[in-house]
C-alpha cells in the first residue's frame, strides 16, 4: 500500500435521471502527477466533487481510501482536514481582500481570534516566493491577473499542508507564459512530495508534466497510461477520450476568398479603467469575404478590447478610427447599428455575457434579432419556436427541447446557443472570441464545423483564441496581436507556432529595449 | 405528456402558490364560517385590495427587470392622492382632467426616479428609499398636516362604482350586466385559445391531449363565469375590478408577448449579455420605474377615490405589500423570472390573509407576524425547490 496515496474504488453517483459516475476506478501514486482527462460530461469535475467532499459520504457508493484509511467525508472541510486540496476552474479568491489575506482565509494566522497581521504577511511572502508570484502579500486580489491569482491559490494549498493538489482545468484562462511557469510549479512541487491530480483539456500539457493519465468516458474509467510503459501522445489520448480516432482535429474546407469586404483603419481605444492605458494602438487589418482570419495574441494582449471596442464600442473609452464596409465607412457605434451592419460578436464568456442563464434555448437564440420573429412588436411565437428548433437541429444542440434553460446545458451545447444567437443575425462579419475555450474536443470539431459551413455561405470570421495550434489548423489568415498592436500578418502557408511565438516575444523585446 | 410535465415542473412555483391560495381560501371559509366567501365580501376582498393589485403589477417590471424593487410607492400614494385632492377638492377642478394631471404627475416621478436609477446608475433602493421620504414629506407639507375631502361623486366612483346593470330584470336579485361580460370574457378566452391551437397544429407544432385542453378551457371558463355569478349576486362587477382586469391582461400580454417585454426579462437574466445583444438596458431600466410611478398614480387615485379623501398618511406600508405580493407569487430576488400573474396570485393570498384574519378578529399584531412568516415561507420554498431541481 505504501506507494498509493489514494485509491477510490468503484464509485457511482446518480443524479435525478443521469448515472453520472459507473463504478468508477483511480488510483493515484504517492508523489505522482496524475492527469485525468475526458470530454466535457465525461464525470472528471463529479469524480472529484466525490473527492473532495462537496457531494457527502452517502449520496454516492464505493469507497476513497486515503493514506491506507477509508474515508467518509461530509463536506469539503472534512478533505481539506487530511490535506486533499481542490482548486476550482473558478477561483474561490475575495476579490477585495488582500493576497495575505485570501491564503489564510479559514485558517487565520491569529491568537485569540485576533489577527497577527505581521505573521500572516511574513508567511504569505514565504509561501508566495515558494509559488514564484513575485506580488507583495498586501495587493489585493483584484488587482492581479488570473494567472497570479492561480498562484494564489496554490500559495493557499500550500499553506494547509497539502498532500493531495487537485487541479481542475488550471490553465484554462492563462495565456502561454503563465501556463508554463504553472506546469513548471507543478513539477516543482513533485519534488517536493506533494501528489497532484490534474484535469486539463490541453493534451500537450498533460503530455509534457504527467506521469500517470486516466481517462474517462460517459462516466465510466476507461484506462490509465503510464509514461514510459505506454503511448501517451496526443492522439493516443484523444482516442481513448472519444472512442474513437479523430483523424483530423480541423475540418478540411474548400476555400473560396473574395474580395476586401471590412477594413478596419487607425482604430484606438483606451481602457475604461485606466484612461493612460491605451489597449488598441493604431490598428489597421482588412476581412476578405469567405475567409477566416486569426487573431493570435496572448492573454492580455488586447484582441477581445480591440474586438469589443468595434462591436458597438462596448469596451473602451477615446474611441477613434475609421471601420469601411465594402469601401464605404460603417457606423459600428452601438450594437443595434454593428448588427445592422452585418457584424456579429459572440463573447469569449459565455457565462457572464453571453448567455441568460435562467432563459431558455429558444429566447437565448432570438434576443439578439427579436424583431425578425415578431410582427409589430409582438413575437410570432410559432415563428420563434420554428427557428430556435431550426438551429437545435442545424447545430446539434443536445437538449430535451427548445425550452431547456441554457444553464443546465453543457459548456460545448452553451456555446452551439451563443453561436445560434449570432448566426440568427445574418452577419457578415462574425467575430469569434475563444469560441471553444473549456469545451471537449467533440464539441470543438462541430463548432470548426458551423465556422466552415458559415465561410462557405460567403460570410467572414474572425477568429480569436489562445491556442495556436487551432488557429493555425482554422485560419486562412492570421494577425498577430501583442500589446495593443497587430505586431504580425501571416498567410497560412508561412505560418508555424514558432513563427508567431517569436512574433509576439521580439515585438515585446523591441518595446522594452526601446524604452531603456 | 413530457411537455405538460415540463410546463409544470417550470412553474411549480406558480401552481403551488394557486394550490396555497386555494388552501388558504378554504381555511378562512371554515374558520370564518363561510362569511370569507359571500358575494359582499368577494365584492370587498377586490375593492380593499386594489391599490396592492395595481402595484403589483408595476412591480413585478421592476423586480424582473433586475431584481429592483420600488420603496418609494407607498409615498406616492399618498403624494398623488393629496395631488388630485387640492386639485380637485380645493380647486375644484374637473374630476377627469385632475385625474389626468395626477396620472402626469406620476410619470413625471417616475422619470425623476428612473432617471437616477438607470443613467445615473445609482441603485434603485436607494433612490426609492430617498423618493419614500420625499414624496411622503411634500405630501405633508401640501396637506399642511390635514385631511381634504370629500371628492365629487364621480371621483368616488372610481372604487366604489359597479358597471350599472343596463339589463336588470326586475324580480331577479342578479346584476344580469356581469353574468353577461363574464360569458363574453369567457367566449373570447375560448376562441382565442382554441384559434391558438389550430394554428400551432397549422405550424406543425405538438398540442396537448385534447382531453387536457377541453379540461382547462372548461376550468377556465367555469371560473370566469363563477366569479362573475358570484359578483352579480351582491352589486355586479366593480369599476375597479374591471380596470384591474383590463391592467392584468396589458400587461400579461406584454411581458409575455411583445419585444420589449422579452428584453425586460432578458436583462434581468444576465444585464451584460443583453446590453452585447443590443438592448438598451438603461432605458429599460428607466422604463420600470416610469411604469411604475403611472401605475402608483393609478393605485393613489384609486385609494383616494375609495377613502373619499386625501390624507397625510395614505398608502403607508404599501411598498412592503407590492413587494411581498410579487416575491410569493415566485419572481425572483435576483431579476429575469416573475409573472404579473404571480403577482396577483401572490397578492390575493395577501388580501385573503389580512381580510380572513380580520373577520375572525386577530389583533393586527398576529396579522403580522403571519404574513412575514407566509412570505418566509414562500420563498424559502422557492429556493428549495430550485435547489432540489
Amino acid at each position: 500500500m505504501d506507494g498509493t496515496i489514494l485509491e477510490m474504488r468503484n464509485i457511482t453517483k446518480s443524479f435525478p435521471g443521469v448515472k453520472a459516475l459507473d463504478n468508477v476506478n483511480l488510483s493515484i501514486r504517492r508523489g505522482e502527477i496524475h492527469a485525468l482527462v475526458g470530454e466535457n460530461g465525461a464525470g472528471k469535475s463529479t469524480l472529484m466533487n466525490v473527492l473532495s467532499g462537496t457531494y457527502p459520504h452517502g449520496s454516492y457508493t464505493g469507497q476513497i481510501v486515503f493514506e491506507g484509511k477509508e474515508c467518509a467525508f461530509r463536506e469539503i472541510a472534512d478533505s481539506e482536514r487530511i490535506g486533499i486540496v481542490i482548486i476550482h476552474q473558478e477561483l474561490a479568491l475575495i476579490p477585495y481582500l488582500s493576497i495575505g489575506e485570501n491564503i489564510f482565509l479559514r485558517n487565520e494566522r491569529a491568537r485569540n481570534m485576533v489577527i497577527d497581521w505581521d505573521r500572516t504577511y511574513k508567511e504569505a511572502a514565504a509561501l508566495l516566493e515558494l509559488v514564484g508570484l513575485r506580488q507583495n502579500a498586501q495587493t489585493p486580489i483584484k488587482d492581479i491577473g488570473v494567472g497570479q491569482q492561480q498562484l494564489v491559490e496554490i500559495a493557499k494549498a500550500l499553506s494547509r499542508n497539502v498532500r493531495l493538489l487537485i487541479l481542475d482545468e488550471p490553465t484554462a484562462s492563462l495565456n502561454e507564459d503563465d501556463s508554463e511557469h504553472l506546469l513548471k510549479l507543478l513539477l516543482d512541487l513533485k519534488s517536493k512530495g506533494i501528489t497532484s491530480i490534474l484535469i486539463s483539456h490541453k493534451l500537450h500539457e498533460i503530455e509534457e508534466v504527467a506521469d500517470t493519465i486516466t481517462i474517462l468516458r460517459d462516466g465510466s474509467t476507461i484506462e490509465t497510461l503510464v509514461k514510459g510503459e505506454d503511448d501517451i501522445g496526443e492522439n493516443r489520448i484523444i482516442k481513448g477520450m472519444v472512442g474513437r480516432e479523430l483523424v483530423d482535429r480541423f475540418p478540411p474546407r474548400e476555400r473560396a476568398i473574395g474580395s476586401v469586404t471590412f477594413e478596419v483603419r487607425n482604430w484606438c481605444a483606451y481602457s475604461p479603467i485606466n484612461p493612460n492605458h491605451q489597449v488598441a494602438k493604431d490598428i489597421n487589418f482588412k476581412v476578405h469575404k469567405g475567409e477566416v482570419v486569426g487573431l493570435a495574441g496572448l492573454m492580455g494582449a488586447g484582441r477581445t478590447e480591440l474586438a469589443m471596442s468595434i462591436f458597438g464600442r462596448s469596451y473602451g473609452d477615446r474611441i477613434s478610427g475609421t471601420v469601411l464596409k465594402d469601401g464605404e465607412t460603417a457606423d459600428l457605434s452601438t450594437v443595434r447599428r454593428a448588427v445592422d451592419c452585418g457584424v456579429s460578436y459572440a463573447t469569449e464568456d459565455r457565462k457572464t455575457a453571453g448567455l441568460n442563464l435562467i432563459g431558455d434555448i429558444k429566447e437565448n437564440i432570438t434576443i439578439a434579432d427579436l424583431k425578425k420573429v415578431s410582427r409589430h412588436w409582438v413575437i410570432d411565437r410559432d415563428h420563434e419556436a420554428k427557428v430556435a428548433e431550426g438551429y437545435r437541429e442545424r447545430l446539434n444542440i443536445r437538449s430535451p427541447s427548445i425550452l431547456q434553460k441554457t444553464g443546465n446545458l453543457s459548456g460545448g451545447n452553451q456555446q452551439k446557443v451563443v453561436l445560434s444567437k449570432w448566426i440568427f443575425t445574418e452577419p457578415d462579419l462574425l467575430i469569434l472570441d475563444e469560441p471553444t475555450r473549456g469545451i471537449d474536443v467533440g464539441a470543438k470539431f462541430e463548432i470548426y464545423s458551423i465556422i466552415n459551413q458559415l465561410v462557405k455561405e460567403g460570410k467572414s470570421v474572425i477568429f480569436i483564441s489562445s491556442e495556436l495550434e487551432e488557429i493555425l489548423g482554422m485560419s486562412d489568415r492570421i494577425y498577430v496581436m501583442n500589446e495593443g498592436r497587430i505586431v504580425g500578418e501571416f498567410a497560412r502557408e508561412e505560418a508555424t507556432q514558432e513563427g508567431i511565438m517569436t512574433c509576439i516575444m521580439k515585438s515585446s523585446g523591441e518595446r522594452g529595449n526601446g524604452k531603456r | 405528456m413530457e411537455s405538460v410535465k415540463f410546463i409544470f415542473r417550470n412553474n411549480l412555483k406558480q401552481y403551488a402558490m394557486l394550490i396555497a391560495l386555494v388552501v388558504i381560501m378554504g381555511f378562512f371559509q371554515f374558520t370564518t364560517g363561510g362569511i370569507l366567501l359571500v358575494p359582499m365580501n368577494v365584492t370587498n376582498l377586490v375593492l380593499q385590495n386594489a391599490y396592492v393589485f395595481i402595484l403589483a403589477i408595476g412591480m413585478t417590471l421592476c423586480i424582473v427587470a433586475g431584481g429592483n424593487i420600488d420603496l418609494s410607492v407607498g409615498s406616492l400614494v399618498a403624494f398623488i392622492g393629496a395631488f388630485s385632492g387640492i386639485l380637485i377638492v380645493d380647486y375644484k377642478m374637473n374630476t377627469g382632467l385632475g385625474i389626468v394631471l395626477a396620472l402626469v404627475a406620476g410619470l413625471v416621478v417616475g422619470i425623476w426616479q428612473g432617471y437616477w436609477i438607470a443613467f445615473v446608475r445609482i441603485p434603485a433602493f436607494i433612490v426609492t428609499l430617498a423618493g419614500m421620504l420625499i414624496f411622503r414629506g411634500l405630501t405633508i407639507f401640501m396637506l399642511k398636516g390635514l385631511t381634504i375631502g370629500p371628492f365629487p361623486d364621480a371621483f368616488q366612483k372610481i372604487s366604489s362604482g359597479f358597471m350599472p346593470d343596463f339589463l336588470h330584470m326586475p324580480g331577479l336579485n342578479l346584476n344580469i350586466a356581469a353574468i353577461v361580460a363574464g360569458a363574453i370574457v369567457a367566449l373570447l378566452y375560448a376562441i382565442a385559445v382554441i384559434s391558438r391551437r389550430v394554428m400551432r397544429r397549422r405550424n406543425g407544432f405538438e398540442n396537448s391531449t385534447f382531453p387536457l385542453f377541453l379540461a382547462q378551457v372548461i376550468a377556465v371558463c367555469f371560473t370566469i363565469l363563477l366569479i362573475a355569478f358570484w359578483l352579480s349576486k351582491y352589486k355586479g362587477l366593480p369599476i375597479i375590478f374591471i380596470i384591474i382586469g383590463v391592467l392584468v391582461y396589458a400587461y400579461t400580454f406584454f411581458t409575455t408577448r411583445t419585444v420589449p417585454g422579452r428584453y425586460f426579462y432578458a436583462m434581468g437574466g444576465n444585464e451584460k449579455a443583453a446590453r452585447l445583444s443590443g438592448i438598451n438596458t438603461n432605458r429599460i431600466l428607466f422604463a420600470a420605474y416610469v411604469n411604475m410611478g403611472v401605475l402608483s398614480a393609478i393605485a393613489g387615485v384609486a385609494f383616494a377615490s375609495r377613502l373619499n379623501a386625501a390624507t397625510p398618511t395614505a398608502g403607508q406600508g404599501f411598498e412592503l405589500d407590492a413587494i411581498a405580493a410579487c416575491f410569493i407569487g415566485g419572481a425572483s430576488a435576483y431579476g429575469g423570472i416573475g409573472t404579473v400573474i404571480g403577482g396577483i396570485i401572490g397578492a390575493l393570498v395577501m388580501g385573503v390573509l389580512n381580510n380572513g384574519m380580520s373577520i375572525m378578529g386577530v389583533g393586527s399584531d398576529v396579522q403580522q407576524i403571519v404574513k412575514g412568516l407566509v412570505l418566509l415561507a414562500a420563498v424559502a420554498f422557492d429556493v428549495v425547490s430550485k435547489k432540489r431541481a
